[in-house]
């Protein structure tokens, strides 16, 4: 105002400086807030484009493995080769001990029996010259569908003597080969086949008598080194499984009761400051410092066994434990007050006001909560490394108790196995099973939130 | 009343999984593991066959951590919560031992399973390595002999060592001290490199260790704690590094990978069980001899472990890259096991 006071001419030009400012100011903004979306639409795209290129490398290497080369034989459980005494009968006079060692025993005796023969022989059948390369001939099938023979053979005697037609996984080499993963052109000496094995295998392969199936070995198997084919995901799915369930009938109860109290009934004072603040900082704690603890108190002073998913699942759940308190406690101050204001004023006590009406209505995103906090518990793998978990164990658990590997830890000891041309693949087979786990597990958070959520 | 079910059902799960875990504690049935990373691979090849030929035993379990960390835990105590066998790339020091005896831990019971052999291996499409020892350790050396005088290495490329070297960064991915491959890598390769030079053998024997086992620290010796798949990686992202594998990983991934010669032996398994190849070292197995007899199958897992059709000529093991004991050993070792012969 005094500018124009002071110089009539320039009063004239004024509104259209002050409008020039404006504009300019205008266009300043434009263009900062422009460059605000711009930023912020790139930033999106980038990270949309590593998700992809994970994805895309992942899913076009793991992929594959859920296909594994199996050879169809024609195998004769010949009565010359598995020459065993009838399976043991229970007899009334005996103890169900004796004849569990009778059992173990007959077992034994079938352990003898060389159910490579079975294979090879019927190799022969569909191999010329395959009497010249025993060696090779050994090798066409993984070594541990000798035992899927001999588990028939014990489930069912009466077996011998008769022909069954089975697939059979091929050695994990000749499924390398058979995909590609390995160059074809390279000379004799960098070829893990011999040059006989490769004929072989081509032949079979256009033949039709090598296929690739679907693996069921990936699902039915547990982990296994000496016969890599048959190498699988059971054993270790199991242990997460279990580990799981620790989890969701530890943390999940524990947690939600201990924010119910923090919420509803706590005295608001010094003490439950602290205790607030803490839970929060144990919400940030690096997840190996509850490995280490793991180690040391539960293995350590309560003996509890190494590597077995109950530790595993104490460890996981004192991880979790802050998650479902702090989510818990949000949904519970979400809850509007004259939910609790009618019901009191109606006359119920605050135990019943809590549980018969503001617990209800907090139900999905208790649930939400928990079940995030579950999912990740499912992909956590320092902790779990720490009480032994990162342990070769080629059986499946049948309880908490037993010794066992979880879903990312199975991924972290298939990408050091050392025959990577094998196992690169399987481990982003493993990498889509436990990533669509998640995937579904979180999905099932935001159904549940959906399907129960109230507005107000 | 729903509310009220369920909570009862989870209290009554917790108390079921608490009392099962009191009554399991007090005892295991399934052997315990721990160690080398480079025995992890036959170990477990044994334990899976193992549990799969004895209907009555459970398979054990293996674990890795390196040959160090195995016997640490090992020596930890006896007892349910300890573990019954340590896996060991290296021959166990007498202060473990020591270490060992001091927490209760009195039966000890080696067994040589094998041998292994160290090689140098670069990436398939790099220059070929004719190594003798020396130039490794003038390549890894924290100072070099040069005129008389000891100066901090001068060298960047392999050629300037040797003129028989290829033209190529130095660059050199060796394990960890976690790992048992180090101390024979230092042991069979470094150390006799450098007692070859004259200025070395002039000095007194504790400086002469000092000076040959003292490495580089400007980047280009990068020590590997993870296993050889962190080495492949290594190479895989450097066209020029070096590496140091176990011959059996050599094996498994010889399309990727092609080996160095040292002294002028190309490594197989002939030329190291003959010892022509210098880099070899046996491997061990160490069963604590308390816990034989309380962990079903212990000293016959052991006794598996060694058997010819294990680890002979022609076994799973030998495929899996073992090389196998002498007849003579073999017998020796079955023998200490069978005595339960402590160290």
């Amino acid at each position: 105002m005094t500018i124009i006071a002071e110089n009539p001419i320039k009063a004239v030009a004024a509104p259209s400086q002050v409008q020039q400012k404006v504009i300019d100011s205008l266009n300043r903004r434009h263009r900062k807030e422009n460059l605000f979306r711009r930023l912020g639409l790139t930033a999106v795209l980038i990270s949309l484009g590593l998700v992809a290129v994970l994805f895309i490398n992942i899913f076009s290497k793991g992929l594959p493995a859920f296909w594994q080369s199996a050879v169809t034989l024609d195998i004769y459980f010949d009565p010359q080769i598995i020459k065993i005494p009838p399976m043991p009968q229970q007899r009334d006079d005996e103890s169900d001990n004796d004849f569990r060692q009778r059992h173990i025993e007959w077992q034994t005796e079938i352990g003898f029996v060389n159910f490579n023969r079975l294979i090879t022989d019927s190799l022969q059948k569909v191999l010329p010259d395959a009497n010249k390369h025993r060696r090779d001939l050994a090798r066409v099938v993984t070594s541990g569908e000798r035992f899927a023979l001999r588990d028939m053979v014990v489930a069912d005697p009466s077996i011998i003597g008769q022909t069954r037609t089975l697939h059979l996984l091929t050695d994990a080499n000749i499924d390398v080969w058979l995909k590609g993963n390995i160059d074809r052109s390279l000379p004799d000496e960098q070829q893990q086949l011999s040059a006989k094995m490769r004929e072989w295998v081509d032949k079979l392969s256009a033949d039709g008598v090598i296929q690739n199936r679907f693996s069921l070995a990936l699902f039915m198997n547990p982990d296994s080194r000496s016969s890599l084919a048959s190498a699988g995901l059971a054993g270790a799915f199991m242990g997460s499984f279990y580990m799981m369930l620790v989890v969701i009938l530890l943390a999940v109860p524990m947690g939600v009761a201990a924010a119910i109290y923090l919420e509803e009934f706590a005295p608001r004072n010094k003490i439950t400051d602290l205790v607030e603040v803490n839970i929060n900082n144990l919400a940030a704690v690096p997840s190996i410092v509850f490995g280490l603890l793991g180690a040391s108190v539960l293995i350590g002073w309560f003996n509890l066994p190494m590597s077995a998913p109950i530790v595993g699942g104490l460890v996981l759940s004192l991880m979790t434990l802050p998650t479902v308190i702090i989510a818990t406690r949000s949904t519970l101050k979400a809850i509007p007050p004259s939910i609790r204001q009618a019901a009191l004023g109606l006359g119920a006590s605050k135990m019943q006001a809590i549980f018969h009406h503001v617990l209800p209505l907090a139900i999905p995103g208790i649930l939400t909560g928990a079940i995030l906090g579950v999912a990740q518990a499912l992909g956590e793998t320092a902790p779990l490394l720490l009480i032994g978990m990162k342990s070769f164990v080629a059986s499946i658990p049948a309880s908490p108790f037993e010794q066992a590997s979880a879903l990312p830890v199975q991924i972290y000891l298939w990408q050091g196995n050392e025959l990577r041309n094998f196992f690169e693949a399987r481990t982003s087979a493993a990498i889509i099973v436990l990533l669509l786990m998640m995937i579904s597990l979180n999905g099932l958070a935001i159904w549940l939130r959906k399907k129960y959520e109230k507005r107000w | 009343m729903k509310l009220n079910k369920l909570s009862n059902l989870l209290l009554a799960a917790s108390m079921t999984l608490a009392v099962a875990g009191t009554a399991q504690a007090q005892s295991r049935d399934t052997i315990q593991i721990a160690g080398s990373s480079t025995v992890l691979p036959f170990s477990s090849v044994v334990a899976e066959e193992f549990g799969n030929n004895f209907a009555q035993f459970r398979t054990p379990v293996v674990g890795s951590g390196g040959s160090s960390g195995g016997l640490r835990q090992f020596c930890q105590g006896v007892g349910a919560n300890t573990i019954d066998v340590a896996n060991s790339s290296r021959k166990m020091r007498p202060n473990e031992v020591e270490a060992c005896k001091a927490n209760g831990v009195k039966d000890i019971i080696e067994v040589k399973i094998g041998y292994d052999g160290i090689v140098f291996a670069s990436r398939v499409d790099a220059a070929i390595f004719k190594l003798e020892p020396v130039h490794v350790f003038m390549a890894q050396a924290a100072q070099v002999p040069q005129n008389g005088k000891m100066v901090s290495n001068p060298y960047t490329r392999w050629n300037q060592i040797d003129k028989t070297l290829p033209d190529q960064e130095i660059l050199l991915a060796i394990p960890g001290s976690n790992h048992g491959t180090r101390e024979v890598y230092e042991e069979k390769v470094v150390v006799p490199g450098c007692n070859t030079l004259a200025e070395v053998k002039a000095l007194d024997k504790d400086a002469a260790s000092k000076f040959c086992t003292a490495m580089r620290t400007d980047g280009r010796v990068v020590e590997i704690a993870g296993d050889y798949t962190e080495t492949l990686a290594r190479l895989t992202a450097q066209k020029d590094a070096l590496g140091v594998f176990g011959l059996s990983f050599y094996e498994a991934n010889r399309d990727r990978i092609k080996v160095a010669t040292v002294s002028g032996v190309e490594p197989n398994l002939d030329t190291i069980i003959s010892g022509e190849y210098p880099v070899s070292r046996p491997l061990y197995i160490y069963v604590k001899g308390a816990h034989i007899g309380v962990i079903p199958g212990l000293q016959e897992y052991a006794m598996f472990h060694v058997s010819e059709g294990m680890s002979g000529f022609g076994s799973a093991l030998e495929s899996a890259g073992l090389i196998p004991l002498s007849d003579d050993e073999r017998a020796e070792t079955s023998q200490n096991i069978r005595q339960k012969k402590s160290l």
